[in-house]
Formats: structure tokens, C-alpha cells, sequence
């Protein structure tokens, strides 16, 4: 028993350091110790991943522990040990209760964790809602203007309607085939094809491709993203794009490799449908924007088609090149999302095209942080996003899926204009005149964090020998 | 390792400029000048001692048979050379024009540079395809930040023609790669492993345009031109330099490089489209160039025209032609490149690129009069300058294999007649109504200049090594079996081959 418990100690961790800080803040409110205390929460976490990659047996309590689920459970936690740090700048003028904050994130993150190791729809369940519930929270959480609320609540409908199909899925499926187990359920659905009473199947399956799809923002369930990215806060709003939107991913592939989607089955119409509108709408609505988070949003619901682009390739290729890529969107998003969080506070948040004007006159080293995430978002050399998208190309040509593949290149060439227009943005010289609002002073936290963000992205860029190597040994 | 330097240099005098741009802005230029003296330097002493050819292997990404694979034969040597040379020029072309943010100027600049080497460099494709987006997006920064008044427009028009061409070109690479990893089980990146794959028909046709659909771009043919006159009219003088003189001969250069040895029979099915792509360039872009008021975009429609001759040559096939793209990449990079130059300091007079307006400059700027005409003249094919080897053995190339197309592109020769004594005409020449009296070229320019004009001097009155130095890429190319295109008259072109390289003025 000790050892099936020290097995799955990284949830153990995250689950007793929200716990912990849930009771000091009872106690005493010690804004800077409780932000410590959750970085030392993720931290443990962290270390003890290894105990989980040797984990003997792997299914336990409903998880599958190997090296996959670590691969996966250390991204999210490294990314929401990013998402804290800058949360910590950007409360630490916000005078009502702030230290909530940290306990709702670390919840969230075990939801995520839970939901990246379920193997049986019990856990998926239980690790989708404990996230979705805390990003309700979370979006709303600072409550000063309008739009947190409505973000929130716009959040919060779609998102229960979804965990609703997929609950109301699960029965579905549970109903056909009397399994709850995601690997067998994956195995049964490789067979399924040749039953009669398959359409129950299919409409189970449908229901949980409706709540991932909304969980990953691919069109056409993508409506809420914009909206939300907007209105919550910035460092909420990059934990939206990378921590909650990763965890599904890698309940995807657990879910949908066994079954070896084949080109031309109903399923790969289904995703390859979503794939391509995704990839055109994400692209092409963000050309309109004037927002900085609103274009992000838009990209990342670009991103996620290509996403699905190499997924449907199949096989351990793709597993490894959606890892991979996975890796490079953390860090960009992270970045950029880091950068804008890093420029905003609770009350005014710096999110317009034309508040970055001149960024690289007023601060060099934010300027050139969000160039180099906003390079990698747009796949281009020197920066992790191209090799990235490299790779995602690769599986895709490598599966022949031509379609896919040309519209990835037309897609992401026309999303460069919308990258480029915050690029240019950065570099013009600001409006003479115009009253520059001051500045918030950058945070040694946030400094640290998205320097290591930039030095991790370029070096990934230039040198992702390493870091292939090891995506290939934890998920291969 | 001199390979690696000839690709680093540039980079990191850029990093080097930005960096000194904290202390004086006025420092960033001495950095950049210093670094391209350098790579200057370093090509030339690759050229004359280690005979231009040198070898860099380094394994990168080997998950994918991914190898920093960097050759340089005659061809790329010529090329390097033209970059450092034009690259130096570029630098000091924009002395005096670019005074706000220096640094990230010359970064980008040198950045540009450094891509433009590295594609000329690269035998592995992937590396090739890193370098070929590395030289786009300081270019387009180039462009849009220290662009004329409508930059934003035209930098996006060049970046997303370049892109959408390219990410094609990335999907033939891949398409490539996969067709040979199933044939042989060894999945590489490699142009000489590369060069063995067999290719169905229709593979190759697929693979092919996307490849030439990325150069084509670059070049640029009609009908996918029109970026062109936008990014040179709005790019900043050293960007329309870079840009005129290097960045489209990218393209010809991978047409050389790669499209004609890896898809010798399919570039045989479609010689006669791009002959014929390659011949409406020539007239169509002259004829566009009559039409126009404005000097800087006039020069640019020139180009389209010129880079006409290249197509038409490259898909001729025969010996000569090949030699006389060679002569004109390099003669147009270099006449084209010292116009705009000399545009650049007129605007930088006059402020206005008009040519209604300006009228009787010579008396008042002899210098700069002299050196315009001497490179309109290059341009309009004068004998005894570069150019006109170029055009003219490309002509005499095409002859060989279609005269129906030669006697067609010989129309050029005419037409360049007309814009090149045109530009002259109205400008250094005529009544000076508006009373202009600017100064002449300054020592810096007149030092450009006078660089500029020896080289195209040289090349038009003693080209043999250049022809000495890229002879073995032609053989090789010629003597692969499937693209000795039209056999009969292999016997002549022989003689004749020797005949060009055998001459001395």
C-alpha cells in the first residue's frame, strides 16, 4: 500500500499543499509565504514524479502511472508553477483576500494532473470538473471590473453544458459496452465497427468529442474563447490556454491512439472537420482583432487545429510530435501571456494593440521576450515554434493527409500577418504626446520566469536534439 | 569551420551592433561595416586559398536525419562572395539614411545577410529551408520599421508571398524526405543522399512545383511579381540593395541547386511552360517598367524582366545558358544593386523619387550622373560590361534548344534599351526645371561607387573565373543522364562551352 501511495505522491503533494495553505490562511495571511509555500507544493510534486514513472503496478486507483502520464503531469505542473509566479506580480498590489488564489490554482492543477492519469471515466470525470471549477473561480476572481464576472459566467455555462455531454457520453458508452476503462474502451473501439448497435457508440463518442473540443477551443465549440481569454485575468488566462487545455490533449491521445483512427472512418471525418475549421477560423478572425489577448485566444484555437492535424497522423509519431509541439505552445503562451500579465494589474489590464506601442523603447527586455514568444507562436526559425510546427508537418505528411497538411501552410502563413502586426507594434515608435501610463516596475519573479522561458525557447530552436530525445523516452 | 564563420559573422557583428547601440547610437554602423570586412575577408581568402572549396559536417537533429551539412563549390563560392560584397555595400549605402534605432537596423540587416550565406551554404534541406525563413523576417522588418510611406502594406505583401510559397516548399521537402525514407529505409535530409531518390512521374511533377513555386516567388516570374515593385519602392535604401541583389537570387539559386538535379525528368516536361513563364517575365516586366513614374519602382519592374533571363536559361538546360545565369546573377546583382544605391542617394537629395521632377542633375552632380549612367548602361546589355555576357550567353543558350523563345527574349535586349536610356534621360539629362543643385557623392559613395563599377567592369571584360569556377556544377549538371535534354546537338555545345571558357578579352 506505502508504495502504491508513494507511487502517486506527486497528486498526494499538490492535493496536501492546497490543503495546507487552505489552513494557514485561516490562520494568518502571509501573501508572500503562501506563494512560496504552493511553488514548494509543485515543487515536491515535481520531484516526485520519478516515483510515478516506476510505478509497478501502472493502473491504480483508476490512473495509469507511467512514464507517459509523468511526461505530462511534470508539464502541467512546471506551467502552473509559471502561471503562480506571475500571479504573485500581478496581485501584489490588490488590497481584498489574494491568497485564495494560490489554493484555487493548485486545485485546478491536480484536476489537471488527475485528468492527464485518468484510465477509467471516474477519474476523467473527477479531474475534468475539479478544473473546470476552480477556473470558474479563478476567472472571476479578482471581481474589479465587469469583465471578469462576465468572462466568468461565460465560462462557466458553456463549460457545465460540456461536462454535462461528456458525463451524459459516458453512459452512453458504458451503456454499449459495459466498460469504464479509457484504455479498453480505446481497444473496444478499434472493433466497434463491425457490431450492429454501433450508433450507440458513435453517439456516446460524439458527446465526449463535444466536451474535449470545448475544453481545447476547436471550432465550431470555440465561441467562449475570445470572451474569456479577454476577461479573466492575465495569468488565469494563461493557465486557460496552456495547463487546462494540455491536460485534455493528453486525454485525447490516452482515449484515441488504441483506437487508430483510420483515414476515411467517421471518427477521423469528425476531427479532421474540426481540425481544418479550426485552423481557418482561428486564423482568420484573429486578423480582425485590436486585442492582444483576444488575438491570442484566436491563435491558440489555430493551434489546436494543429494540434489535431498531427493526432490524426497516428501512431507513436504522433504522440511524440503532439508532445513535442505541446512543450513549444507551453512556452510561447506562457511567455506571452507572462509578458501581458507582467504589464497589467487587476484593475487595468494592458491588453490593447496600441498600449504595446513603443514597448521596445519603454522596456527592452519585455519587448524582446514577447518578439521571441510571439516568433515561436508563428512557427519561425531559431525559436522552439519552428521546429514545433516542423514536426506537426512532418507527422502530417508523414500520414498523407494532404488536405490537412496544405491548409496547415496556407493557415499558419496568413496567421503571420496578426503576429506580425504585434511585432510591428512593439517596435514602432510610441505616439508622441499621448500620456504614457506609468509602468508597472518587472518583478524579479516575473524577470526570472520569462527569461527562463526565452532562454528554454531558443534553445529548444536551436538545439532540440536534447529535448526530442527526451519527449521520445518518457512518451515513446 | 570557415563555412560555419562565413554564416556566424554576420550574426553575431549583428548582435554586436544592437548591443552597441546602448552606448551611442551612432556606433552601430562601425560594427556592422567591421563585420562584413570581415566576412568580406573571409570569402575572399576561401576563394583564393582553400580554391573555394570547403566542407562542414555537424549531426543536429538526428531524430530526423537532420545534419548541419554546409558545401561550398564554385557556385556557392561566387555567390558568397557576391553576398559579402553587396552586403558591405548595403552597410554603407545606409550611413547617413538610417538614423532611429540604429542597432536593431543593422541586426536585421546583417541577420538577412547571414540567412542569404546560409542558403548558399546549406546541402541539407532542412537547414536549407531554416535559412531560407532566417532571411525573411528581418527583411520584413526592414521593410515595415524603416520603410517609406506605405511599408506596412507592402512588407506584408512580401512576407506572405514569401511564406505561402515557402511553407509549400516545406511540404515538397517533407514529401521528399518520406518518398526516399520508404525506398531506402534511411530517412535523411541529405541533397546528395537525396539526389538518388527515384521518383514516380507524378511525384516528381508535385514535388517539383512545390519546390519551384518557393523560387518563382523569390525570383520573381510573372504572375507572382507583384510583391516586388511594393517592397522595393517602400524598403529603406540598404533593404531595396539586399533585397534586389541578394534575396532573388536566392531563388535562382535553388533552382539551380536543387530543382534542376532532383527532378531532371520532370523539369524536362515542364522546360516549355517555364521557357515560355521565363520569356513573358522579360517583356511583360520591360513593358510594366515603361509605365512608371517613380524611379525606385521602375528599377524594381527591371528586375522582373532581367530575372526573366535566369528562368529562361535555367530550364534551357544547355551548357551555355547555364553559364550565362551564373554571369547574370551575379551582373544583376551587382548593377541593380548600385542603382538602387544610387536612387537611395537622390531621394536622399531631392526627396521626392519622381521622375517628372528631376531633370539636368548632371552638372550639378557629375559623380553620381557618371555612375548612374555607367550602370543603366549595364543594365541595357552594353558590351564590354557583365550584363551583357549574361543575357547574351543566355540567349545564344536558348538558341540551341528553341529559337522560337530566343528570338522572343531577344526582344528584351530592345526594350531594356528603352527604360535604361530613359532612366537616364530623365534624369541626369534635360532641362533642370525644378532648379535643383544638390551635392555629389559624397567620399563613402563615390568610394561605392567607384567598387562597384570596377567589378561590373571586370566581370564584362574578363569573366573566365567565374566561368572557371562554376564549371564542374554545369558538368555535373549536364552530365546526368536524364537531363541532357536535347541530345542532337551535344557535339556543338561542347565546342562551344570550350570556346566560351577558353576566352580572353
Amino acid at each position: 500500500m506505502t508504495a502504491a501511495l508513494s507511487s502517486i505522491s506527486p497528486l498526494i503533494c499538490l492535493g496536501a499543499a492546497a490543503v495546507l495553505v487552505m489552513l494557514l490562511v485561516a490562520l494568518r495571511r502571509a501573501y508572500t509565504g503562501m506563494a512560496a509555500l504552493t511553488l514548494v507544493g509543485l515543487g515536491a510534486a515535481f520531484s516526485t514524479l520519478p516515483l510515478m514513472v516506476d510505478s509497478n503496478p501502472h493502473r491504480l486507483f483508476f490512473l495509469m502511472l507511467n512514464g507517459y502520464t509523468a511526461f505530462y503531469a511534470g508539464l502541467l505542473i512546471l506551467a502552473s508553477a509559471a502561471c503562480v509566479a506571475f500571479t504573485f506580480s500581478y496581485l501584489k498590489e490588490f488590497e481584498r483576500n489574494r491568497e485564495e488564489f494560490f489554493i484555487l490554482m493548485l486545485l485546478a492543477t491536480l484536476g489537471a494532473t488527475v485528468l492527464a492519469a485518468a484510465d477509467h471515466f471516474a477519474t476523467f470525470f473527477l479531474g475534468f470538473e475539479l478544473l473546470s471549477v476552480s477556473l470558474y473561480s479563478l476567472t472571476a476572481f479578482p471581481s474589479m471590473t465587469q469583465g471578469h464576472i462576465e468572462a466568468a459566467v461565460k465560462y462557466l455555462v458553456p463549460a457545465s453544458v460540456s461536462s454535462a455531454f461528456l458525463l451524459f457520453g459516458m453512459a452512453l458508452i458504458y451503456a454499449w459496452s459495459g466498460e469504464m476503462s479509457i484504455s479498453r474502451i480505446g481497444h473496444e473501439l478499434r472493433a466497434a465497427h463491425i457490431h450492429a448497435d454501433y450508433q450507440w457508440m458513435v453517439a456516446g463518442l460524439a458527446m465526449i468529442v463535444v466536451a474535449m473540443g470545448f475544453k481545447l477551443a476547436l471550432a465550431p465549440f470555440h465561441l467562449w474563447t475570445p470572451d474569456v481569454y479577454q476577461g479573466a485575468p492575465a495569468p488565469v488566462t494563461a493557465f486557460i490556454a496552456t495547463v487546462s487545455k494540455g491536460a485534455v490533449v493528453a486525454m485525447l491521445l490516452r482515449l484515441f491512439t488504441p483506437a487508430e483512427i483510420q483515414t476515411g472512418s467517421t471518427l477521423f471525418w469528425v476531427f479532421g472537420f474540426m481540425a481544418a475549421l479550426s485552423m481557418i477560423a482561428g486564423n482568420l478572425l484573429a486578423l480582425f482583432q485590436e486585442n492582444v489577448k483576444r488575438i491570442l485566444a484566436y491563435s491558440s484555437i489555430a493551434h489546436s487545429g494543429y494540434i489535431l492535424v498531427a493526432f490524426l497522423a497516428g501512431g507513436a509519431r504522433a504522440i511524440e510530435a503532439v508532445s513535442f509541439y505541446l512543450i513549444t505552445y507551453f512556452l510561447a503562451t506562457l511567455g506571452s501571456f507572462g509578458v501581458v500579465s507582467a504589464l497589467s494589474t487587476p484593475g487595468m489590464e494592458r491588453e490593447n494593440l496600441d498600449d504595446y506601442r513603443g514597448l521596445a523603447r519603454q522596456n527592452p527586455f519585455l519587448a524582446a521576450v514577447f518578439t521571441l514568444m510571439v516568433l515561436s507562436l508563428a512557427g519561425l526559425p531559431l525559436t522552439a515554434g519552428f521546429i514545433g510546427k516542423f514536426y506537426l508537418t512532418l507527422a502530417g505528411v508523414g500520414a498523407a493527409l494532404w488536405p490537412l497538411v496544405i491548409i496547415l501552410a496556407l493557415t499558419s502563413a496568413m496567421g503571420l500577418y496578426y503576429y506580425l502586426r504585434i511585432l510591428v507594434a512593439l517596435f514602432v515608435l510610441a505616439p508622441s504626446g499621448g500620456d504614457r501610463r506609468p509602468k508597472p516596475p518587472l518583478s524579479f519573479s516575473n524577470a526570472f520566469v520569462l527569461t527562463l522561458l526565452a532562454v528554454l525557447l531558443f534553445w529548444i530552436g536551436v538545439m532540440p536534439a536534447p529535448v526530442l530525445n527526451l519527449v521520445r523516452a518518457m512518451v515513446g | 569551420m570557415i563555412l560555419a564563420g562565413l554564416i556566424l559573422i554576420p550574426a553575431v557583428g549583428g548582435l554586436l551592433a544592437w548591443f552597441t547601440e546602448r552606448f551611442n547610437p551612432a556606433r552601430p554602423k562601425f560594427a556592422a561595416l567591421a563585420a562584413m570586412a570581415a566576412e568580406l575577408l573571409a570569402a575572399v581568402y576561401l576563394a583564393a586559398f582553400r580554391s573555394g572549396s570547403a566542407r562542414f559536417v555537424v549531426p543536429w537533429i538526428p531524430r530526423f536525419g537532420i545534419t548541419i551539412h554546409l558545401y561550398c563549390d564554385g557556385l556557392s563560392l561566387v555567390l558568397v562572395l557576391l553576398t559579402a560584397f553587396l552586403g558591405l555595400a548595403a552597410v554603407a549605402s545606409a550611413w547617413t539614411e538610417i538614423n532611429e534605432r540604429t542597432g536593431f537596423f543593422y541586426f536585421n540587416l546583417l541577420l538577412t545577410l547571414s540567412g542569404v550565406t546560409g542558403v548558399f551554404l546549406s546541402l541539407d534541406l532542412f537547414l536549407f529551408y531554416f535559412f531560407w525563413e532566417v532571411m525573411i523576417l528581418p527583411m520584413y522588418f526592414l521593410i515595415a520599421l524603416w520603410g517609406h510611406e506605405n511599408r506596412v502594406y507592402a512588407s506584408c505583401k512580401f512576407f506572405l508571398f514569401t511564406q505561402v510559397s515557402g511553407l509549400l516548399m516545406l511540404v515538397a521537402i517533407l514529401a521528399l524526405y518520406f518518398l526516399h525514407g520508404q525506398n531506402t529505409g534511411h530517412y535523411t535530409f541529405d541533397y546528395i543522399q537525396l539526389l538518388k531518390t527515384p521518383l514516380s512521374h507524378s511525384a516528381a511533377m508535385l514535388i517539383m512545383s512545390g519546390f519551384l513555386i518557393a523560387f518563382v516567388v523569390k525570383l520573381p516570374s510573372v504572375p507572382f511579381h507583384s510583391w516586388l515593385p511594393d517592397a522595393h519602392t517602400e524598403a529603406p535604401t540598404a533593404g531595396s540593395v539586399v533585397l534586389a541583389g541578394l534575396l532573388l537570387k536566392t531563388g535562382a539559386y535553388g533552382i539551380l541547386r536543387f530543382v534542376l538535379p532532383l527532378f531532371a525528368s520532370a523539369v524536362r516536361h515542364f522546360a516549355p511552360i517555364a521557357m515560355a513563364l521565363g520569356v513573358v517575365s522579360i517583356l511583360y516586366g520591360a513593358l510594366l517598367a515603361f509605365g512608371q513614374r517613380d524611379l525606385k519602382r521602375m528599377i524594381a519592374y527591371t528586375s522582373v524582366s532581367h530575372m526573366g533571363f535566369v528562368l529562361l536559361g535555367a530550364f534551357a538546360g544547355s551548357r551555355l545558358a547555364l553559364y550565362g545565369v551564373v554571369m547574370q546573377i551575379l551582373c544583376h546583382g551587382i548593377s541593380t544593386g548600385a542603382l538602387f544605391i544610387l536612387v537611395g542617394g537622390l531621394r536622399e537629395r531631392l526627396h521626392t523619387r519622381e521622375l517628372d521632377s528631376m531633370g539636368g542633375l548632371w552638372s550639378a552632380m557629375p559623380r553620381l550622373g557618371a555612375s548612374l549612367m555607367l550602370f543603366a548602361m549595364a543594365s541595357l546589355g552594353l558590351p564590354g560590361l557583365g550584363n551583357f555576357i549574361g543575357e547574351f550567353l543566355v540567349l545564344l543558350g536558348v538558341f540551341q534548344v528553341s529559337p522560337f523563345w530566343a528570338v522572343l527574349a531577344s526582344l528584351g535586349f530592345v526594350t531594356s534599351c528603352v527604360y535604361s536610356v530613359w532612366i537616364v534621360q530623365r534624369t541626369i539629362h534635360g532641362p533642370n526645371t525644378r532648379g535643383w543643385n544638390p551635392p555629389d557623392l559624397s567620399g563613402r559613395e563615390t568610394v561605392v561607387m567607384a567598387a562597384m563599377s570596377v567589378l561590373i567592369l571586370w566581370l564584362g571584360l574578363f569573366p573566365r573565373p567565374v566561368f572557371t569556377a562554376v564549371s564542374p556544377f554545369v558538368e555535373n549538371l549536364r552530365q546526368k543522364p536524364q537531363s541532357s535534354a536535347p541530345a542532337p546537338e551535344s557535339g556543338r555545345t561542347t565546342g562551344v562551352s570550350r570556346a566560351v571558357r577558353g576566352r580572353t578579352p
